[in-house]
């Protein structure tokens, strides 16, 4: 074991990125002279921090690298073995376990016409959707910029369309009644819906400050299993927003009770192909 | 609103004197039982849903190994990857230079005011103190937080700080003080939770829509992609984390993941851990600044604050794996009995017990308890998502506290003295060694303890008295188990003179 060099160990590393520029190359230390040393406060300490460092892993052998550290994945990608049929049901149960209300509709290519009183199977997406907003009383509804423009076909014009942008301030939304949004991904084993601000998602502000989210899952494509499988498909460069259930909180004696600041009304539909024998 | 300072941990009594003032406080400890036993049976149930968990644990265990043992070169990947993105990235080596650093951010903005998510790491330097100071008002937007900051109080729990108080307790808090924050307490507020919890959203409400700073900690960051991730339940930190023009975010430097990837660990560990959901409510990731979408100014505070020391010592390195989840403290005996705020930091609990006396040192008198403050039962290490050994540790910081020697203090290595009032202690340790190196010493003292044992005292006399006043001496057998067995030959032969 040769002790670690107090110097960079990681020549591969892409230098001094620098933070805003504020520390100079060459400034590393072995002594620590301190956070409050004379000279620029703050400029030194990155240096400072490093030297620490690289003092207290001296047992650390010199040569080895991150990848050398063992790191065994035996965990299972996905817990259990389900059909897309079935991993929609679990997504769906997972939903309503932590609250969330689930809806199903056929996808709109499949049902020309508008849900028709006791027809049996799925109503529609436009149907549905122009549903939930009467049924909450929605006045006005906040609307991503690539939202298409059939889910909302059947809204009455009364409802107002507020367009996603960058103007809309807080105090704007907060006057909004609902919100409806597509999403990036959702997982069954945990009951989650992915956002990550896509055209058809919008900005995360519209759908944090209205109380009313409206979020529209495409069955079974946008599906996963799990927590794995879900990070696969997102990029990380986006904003993410990860949503199991309506806003709650356990800070009084520990107890789960839905409903703080977030939309305290979460309303998930599914859809797609209504296959036959599901409930 | 002018800013009022809140209560300190600072010059807090030692665990023992404070437990011993907690215990006798039937309240708390009725508060404390009935939450930390709900959260038990449901943690159980949420991890045994995943019939991998020892794999999953396993795997966050080596993860965080793997980061701790090249965290020079984390940090550096992480920096980039953040100014990449357009983030700003400062380090502080201590807690007063992140709070200069914050402070003077907070001033550029020209802003007086700030709302906060819940963070560990803001409350183990005091933030909220410090910009009081400067004349800036933070505002804490976690529901637990909120009850601690109207109520002058301290953070006793790492999940829910508020744990030591009751729902009835709430409602008092809320109904009292709401008004000299912002929106008074709805009239006839009743200690319904859900009520509580609609208060404290038309409260905050205003707070959020103003704000135009936000302040937050962070769970995770990538080293990889320079993703920083927030775990919550409320909204809150959404709220915190979106609609401000700025945000800065203050982290432990051990709070690294290497790759996106690698946090498929970590959400699957934390939620079940802490909540003992399968999920949290919201999750909140971002990378750097995103156009026209969230605060278009972020700055990231990375903080050693004693991290580094810890990461020195190649036993106790391991406390740095934790990821804030709490189970240890739900599980814990002592902490059910003797509350969080006994263990004199934001720490508190079995993790606290091992991370304060490192972040801190062991040399005044409350972090010197620390590692006695644990009966060894080993509860916290079954149910720790990330494999923390906390008994070892503990055993391990009981060796330096009563013997010192060497440790690293403030990134310098030191010796450390050996703390005083352990000198009988050593002393006793010293005399039986000899003793038991002695097989004569060692059998004319039993006899002569064997042959006094009528005339032994129930009590220990002088500075033994305190421990013997909550436990029985033992007695002395009227014989030596080796000169039992020297007579008996293990009871082949019959008993003699001895039988009764």
């Amino acid at each position: 074991m040769t002790p670690r060099d107090p110097g960079s160990r990681n020549p591969d590393d892409p230098g001094n990125p620098g933070a805003q520029g504020a520390h100079a190359p060459g400034t590393r230390s072995t002594q620590d002279p301190g956070p409050h040393a004379p000279g620029a406060p703050g400029l030194g300490s990155r240096a400072l921090v490093m030297a620490r460092i690289r003092r207290a892993l001296a047992d650390v052998p010199r040569a080895e690298t991150p990848g050398e550290v063992p790191v065994e994945r035996t965990y299972h990608r996905v817990h259990g073995d389900r059909g897309s049929a079935e991993t929609v049901d679990l997504l769906a149960e997972h939903l309503a376990d932590y609250r969330a209300i689930v809806h199903r509709a056929d996808t709109p290519d499949h049902t020309g016409a508008p849900e028709a009183p006791g027809a049996p199977g799925a109503p529609s997406l436009p149907a549905l959707i122009a549903r939930l907003l009467a049924d909450r009383g929605a006045t006005s509804v906040a609307v991503p910029p690539g939202l298409p423009a059939s889910w909302l076909s059947d809204v009455p014009d009364a409802v107002r369309r507020v367009p996603d942008a960058a103007e809309l301030t807080p105090h704007d939304l907060d006057a909004v009644s609902s919100v409806v949004t597509a999403c990036a991904v959702a997982i069954a084993e945990t009951g989650t819906v992915v956002l990550d601000a896509a055209p058809d998602q919008g900005r995360r502000h519209i759908t944090l400050v209205p109380d009313h989210h409206i979020c529209v899952i495409r069955v079974p494509d946008q599906v996963v299993g799990s927590v794995p499988e879900a990070l696969e498909r997102l990029d990380p460069a986006r904003p993410l927003t990860w949503i199991s259930g309506p806003s709650a909180t356990s800070d009084i004696e520990l107890d789960r009770v839905e409903g703080v600041h977030g939309p305290r009304t979460l309303e998930v539909i599914l859809v797609g192909p209504q296959t036959a024998g599901r409930s | 609103m002018n800013a009022p300072h809140q209560a300190t941990y600072l010059g807090m009594p030692a665990f023992p004197t404070a437990a011993d003032a907690s215990t006798r406080n039937t309240q708390l400890r009725a508060n404390l039982r009935h939450a930390t036993h709900t959260i038990r049976a449901k943690r159980a149930s949420a991890v045994a849903e995943l019939d991998d968990w020892s794999r999953l644990r396993a795997a966050g265990a080596a993860i965080k190994d793997r980061t701790l043992r090249h965290l020079d070169h984390y940090l550096e990947r992480l920096e980039s990857a953040v100014t990449a993105a357009g983030g700003h990235v400062h380090w502080a080596a201590d807690a007063d230079e992140a709070n200069r650093i914050v402070t003077e951010l907070v001033r550029a903005t020209g802003e007086r005011e700030v709302v906060k998510v819940k963070s560990m790491a803001t409350q183990e330097i005091g933030l909220n103190n410090a910009l009081a100071t400067a004349g800036i008002t933070a505002y804490e937007t976690d529901l637990a937080e909120l009850i601690v900051q109207l109520g002058d109080d301290l953070p006793s729990h790492i999940l829910v700080p508020a744990i030591h108080r009751n729902r009835g307790e709430i409602r008092d808090i809320f109904a009292a003080k709401m008004a000299q924050w912002g929106r008074p307490a709805p009239e006839g507020l009743t200690d319904a939770p859900a009520d509580l919890a609609e208060a404290a959203r038309l409260h905050l409400r205003e707070k959020f829509l103003n704000a135009k700073v936000g302040i937050s900690g962070a769970n995770f960051m990538v080293a990889e992609t320079g993703t920083l991730v927030v775990v919550e339940s409320e909204g809150n930190g959404r709220m915190c984390l979106t609609l401000p023009e700025t945000l800065i975010s203050v982290v432990g430097i051990e709070k690294i993941v290497p790759t996106f990837q690698d946090l498929e660990v970590f959400l699957q560990l934390l939620p079940r851990s802490s909540t003992a959901e399968r999920m949290n409510p919201y999750t909140s990731t971002w990378t750097g600044t995103t156009d026209a979408d969230g605060p278009s100014t972020f700055h990231l505070v990375l903080l050693d604050n004693g991290r580094t020391d810890t990461l020195a010592d190649t036993v106790g390195r391991q406390a740095l794996r934790c990821i804030r989840c709490s189970a240890c403290l739900n599980v814990c005996p002592v902490y059910e009995r003797a509350g969080g705020h006994a263990y004199g930091s934001a720490y508190p609990g079995p993790i606290g017990a091992i991370l304060t006396p490192q972040l801190r040192g062991t040399q005044s008198e409350v972090d010197a308890s620390l590692p006695y403050a644990s009966s060894l039962c080993g509860a916290c290490y079954e149910v720790c998502p990330v494999a923390i050994d906390i008994p070892e540790v503990l055993v391990h910081l009981r060796e330096r506290v009563v013997e010192g020697g060497p440790a690293s203090v403030r990134g310098t290595r030191a010796v450390i003295k050996p703390a005083k009032g352990h000198a009988a202690e050593r002393a006793a340790m010293r005399a039986a060694r000899w003793a038991l190196d002695h097989p004569l010493v060692l059998r004319t003292g039993q006899r002569l303890a064997s042959r006094t044992r009528r005339f032994h005292p129930r009590r220990l006399p002088g500075p033994g008295r305190a421990w013997s006043d909550t436990r029985e001496l033992p007695s002395v057998p009227e014989e030596s188990f080796r000169d039992w067995w020297q007579r008996t030959r293990g009871g082949s032969r019959t008993e003699g003179r001895k039988t009764t």
